[in-house]
């Protein structure tokens, strides 16, 4: 209780003195006036939601542009306020540092507050009671064996004791009232574990946010998609796509290697994915390799990072050959699925043929065909009748330019598409295992095989393990500091009989907040413990 | 009989007896209100004519015993009043959770899992853990008053899970098949069954304050004499947020763990995530106003109810219009 009066600044009510020293030390006590932390937690709230309503470039840059050029006022406005980019603003990082700054003003000082306040004796029980509703009882025992009783009954025993119980002190002392006689007087304060919680929680916090700003610095993701039967090799250059934070150097990448031998997918009849899975062999530098499985929530778990199937589809393995008559490719080619009955798009491109123009081909891979009125569809995503069609295109397909190009896209500028006999560009249907052959000699596509795909995420982050500490430590804490009680015990016994009698007179009372209504059984127990009388104490009415 | 028609049929039943529920304990609020406000002019009269009041007392609260409204205790706090309706509204109240329950069950064998991954799903079970909270609080003490409250909010929120919100299960989708998914929702569901009561009594706490500081409109609402003091309800609403707000933070975090595993990030700001943070920042800073000069009493309390707010809009609005990797786990 001091200690919050101590450390709220409202409780300070001098005005500051003038001068820089002056507003700067008032200005700091408003930061960490609990006033301010309410304040600073609302608005961190209130900045949240836009987060949540207006796109986000982190989120989705594609809806963030595509709604910036749908309003050509707001769109940039909101941009560059920082609106389509909340948890990255400049105000929405000012508000938690703000915050964090506060907690750390509030909850320091406490430690060791705390720390002085738990070697400190136990204050004196108040020399009178009447104000805590105190219950009176007459002991047959002397007033040495009540308060014996009482202590050994509140300090308790066992390794937990200092979670559970009472730390105890016992005077000897003047009685005030009524006939100054001598009295022993017990006080018994719970409430160091519920302040303890308090501050784990706090500093737990700032763990928290100490571990993700270091593992935005440390962690390195890459995606790769790897066919049934390739191997990937963990090296920059062999993802698709690769980012690391600024303290992440790419020597530290160990080169396992990571072999697809096959993947299931498991299709319920209406289409439904029910299971998917990727049989794997894992071979780390100097190890026997061993088989592993990836699964949507299991993943793969090699040198600190985590390899998490995060996609599949087909890759149909086709070789064309030119007009020539040899083989200018041959190799498998992940088709992307576009809906949910995995229809799925992919490119082929042959620049190398022997002699006349480049080849490229569009596909579109039905793995259940079926026919609807919009022309055939695929019904299932499991390939129960799998069928292709392949428009097919001469031209340069402007690989030479030196331009990364997307894989799964035909640069159209400078091809044509292969027509048919009537003229219109040509769209051949094709089965698994069949050849066809293109017009006017430019040579033959067989379609040799369907293997599929797995697309993989991986992610190493080394600050997890202490994210997971931290914010264990901050349940923990929490929970101490919400379920542990603040109470306050004492217990008076005169030493000396009333005139005329031989009993002794106990008087007990107890404080605890509003909300803690079950200190007066604690009281109870205790008095009926110590004195071996069964009282009833009189308990606050329940309502009005 | 299947599953399905299992769970319909016993969701209906508790959505009815929920309704009468309602009714019937408002109609007991009423009666303590009136048996309260005689007592209290009871003990303001001479204590000489208190057989005849008493048997006053007895006409008002018609078919009950007044009690222990006794003239010559007059404290106006040892008012019992065992009516016909407590009666009503504690067996209804008990067999529509039970019924609640079943359907809940019945349900989850129907969809052969958990049956937390729907909107409708959640609330039905939902509504079943704030009941059975009620409940459970009642067994150690005498909190009747939240009765309508719990009752009414279980009745909207089953009716609209019945008629609005209604799925047929399907499967689970495999970033869905997790044993987090068994953990993270179902300690959400709890911890907004929780919340639930607390806002009850959270409501009933400002009723109470504005009605007692003068308010003219409260003043026509006498069955709030029923109800404890501000500061009883906001000592019971404390204890019921602190429980909540603690599952709230485990759920946030099992999240966290589910979406690390799942998704490869633990924490992406998807729209789901940025209101399970707003809801707990929102409590955290209700907890702090409650210890805070100026804040504590109905300022904080205000900040509890805008977190329940909240609460609703995340698995309403959020779940409906955001788009959101959550998202797919069906409306
Ligand atoms: C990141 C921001 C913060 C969060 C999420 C947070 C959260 C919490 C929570 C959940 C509690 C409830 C535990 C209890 O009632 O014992 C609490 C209590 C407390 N917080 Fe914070 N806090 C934050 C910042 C601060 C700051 C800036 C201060 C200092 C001004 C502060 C001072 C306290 C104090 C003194 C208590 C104990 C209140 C009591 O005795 O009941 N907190 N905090």
């Amino acid at each position: 209780m001091s200690a919050r009066l101590k450390l709220d600044n409202y409780a300070y009510r001098d005005v500051p003195r003038l001068g820089v020293r002056g507003w700067l030390r008032w200005m700091w006590r408003q930061v960490t006036s609990m006033r301010v932390a309410v304040i600073l937690l609302i608005l961190l709230a209130l900045a949240s939601i836009p987060g949540s309503v207006l796109p986000q470039w982190p989120q989705n840059a594609g809806d963030t542009q595509a709604f910036i050029d749908a309003n050509p006022f707001w769109g940039p406005l909101l941009d560059a306020t920082g609106f389509l980019d909340v948890f990255g603003s400049a105000w929405f990082t000012a508000i938690y540092l703000l915050l964090f700054a506060s907690l750390i003003g509030c909850i320091v000082p406490r430690v060791g507050v705390y720390w002085r306040e738990l070697r400190e004796p136990v204050p004196a029980a108040p020399s009178r009671l009447d104000r805590y509703e105190p219950v009176e009882v007459e002991a047959d025992s002397s007033a040495e064996s009540v308060v014996d009783a009482a202590r050994r009954e509140l300090e308790g025993s066992g390794p937990f004791r200092w979670l559970t119980h009472y730390r105890v002190r016992v005077d000897e002392r003047e009685r005030k009232a009524p006939d100054a006689g001598r009295e022993l007087a017990l006080s018994a304060h719970k409430g160091h574990v519920r302040e303890l919680g308090n501050l784990v929680f706090h500093l737990s916090l700032i763990g928290i946010l100490l571990a993700v700003a270091a593992g935005s610095l440390l962690t390195y993701r890459g995606q790769a998609l790897i066919v049934e039967g390739d191997t990937f090799t963990n090296a920059v250059v062999a993802y698709d796509s690769y980012e690391s934070g600024a303290l992440f150097s790419e020597d530290d990448l160990d080169p396992w290697t990571l072999t697809l031998e096959s993947f299931e997918a498991e299709f319920g009849l209406d289409g439904n994915p029910l299971e998917f899975t990727a049989h794997a062999v894992l071979t780390e530098p100097g190890q026997e390799p061993r088989t592993v499985e990836a699964q949507v929530n299991r993943p793969i778990q090699v040198d600190g990072a985590k390899i998490y199937l995060q996609g599949n589809g087909y890759a149909p393995r086709f070789t064309v050959a030119d007009g020539d008559g040899n083989v200018a490719f041959q190799g498998a080619v992940p088709f992307l699925p576009q809906d949910s009955v995995y229809t799925s798009t992919g490119v082929i491109k042959v620049p190398d043929v022997t002699s006349g123009e480049q080849l490229g081909f569009k596909a579109t891979l039905l793995p259940t065909e079926g026919s609807s009125e919009a022309g055939p569809v695929s019904l299932h995503p499991a390939p129960g009748n799998p069928v292709i069609y392949l428009q097919a295109y001469t031209g340069d397909l402007g690989l030479d330019a030196g331009v990364p190009q997307n894989v799964y896209q035909l640069d159209e500028s400078q091809l044509s598409p292969v027509r048919g006999d009537d003229g219109n560009p040509l769209l051949v249907r094709m089965e698994l295992g069949e050849t066809i052959s293109l017009p006017d000699g430019l040579g033959t596509v067989t379609w040799e095989e369907m293997p599929r795909f797995a697309a993989f995420d991986l992610r190493r982050d080394p600050t997890l393990p202490w994210l997971l500490v931290a914010s264990i430590g901050a349940l923990v804490g929490l929970a101490m500091s919400l379920f542990g009680s603040r109470r306050r015990l004492w217990l008076v016994a005169a030493v000396a009989p009333p005139a005329g009698r031989k009993t002794t007179v106990v008087t007990a009372a107890a404080w605890a907040p509003a909300h803690d209504t079950a200190v007066h059984e604690d009281l109870e127990a205790l008095v009926a413990q110590a004195t071996g009388t069964l009282i009833l104490v009189k308990t606050p009415p329940e309502d009005s | 009989m299947t599953a399905q028609e299992l769970s319909w049929l016993a969701l209906w039943g508790a959505t009815a007896l929920y309704a009468i529920a309602m009714v019937a304990s408002s109609i007991h609020l009423a009666r303590v209100a009136d048996a309260k406000t005689q007592a209290k002019a009871l003990a303001a009269t001479a204590t000489s004519s208190a057989d005849a009041d008493v048997s006053g007392a007895q006409g008002l609260t018609g078919d009950s015993a007044a009690g222990s409204a006794s003239g010559t205790a007059g404290a106006s706090s040892a008012v019992r009043v065992r009516s016909k309706a407590s009666g009503i509204a504690a067996s209804t109240t008990l067999v529509g959770a039970v019924l609640n329950g079943v359907g809940v069950i019945a349900r989850g064998f129907e969809s052969g899992h958990v049956p937390w991954s729907t909107m409708y799903e959640y609330t039905i079970t939902g509504t079943w853990v704030a009941v059975v909270v009620f409940l459970i609080v009642q067994r150690k003490r005498d909190v009747s008053y939240l009765a309508p409250g719990v009752t009414g909010f279980g009745t909207i929120a089953l009716g609209l899970g019945m008629t609005v919100l209604y799925a047929q299960s399907t499967g689970l989708q495999p970033a869905l098949q997790s044993f987090w998914l068994v953990i993270h929702v179902s300690i959400a569901i709890i911890a907004t069954g929780i919340f639930v009561v607390g806002a009850v009594a959270t409501v009933l706490q400002l009723w109470r304050d504005y009605r007692d500081s003068g308010s003219a409109f409260l003043q026509k609402w006498t069955w709030l004499e029923a109800v404890p003091t501000p500061a009883k309800l906001e000592a019971l609403a404390f204890r019921l947020h602190a429980v909540g707000f603690v599952l709230w933070t485990f759920t946030v975090m099992a999240g966290a763990v589910w979406a690390e595993h799942a998704w490869g990030r633990y924490w992406g700001w998807d729209p789901k995530e940025v209101w399970s943070f707003v809801i707990w920042v929102i409590y955290a800073a209700y907890l702090h106003a409650r210890t805070t000069q100026g804040w504590a009493g109905r300022r904080s309390a205000y900040l509890a109810l805008i977190g329940f707010v909240a609460l609703i809009m995340n698995f309403t609005v959020v779940n409906l219009v955001f788009q959101g990797l959550h998202s797919y786990a069906g409306v």
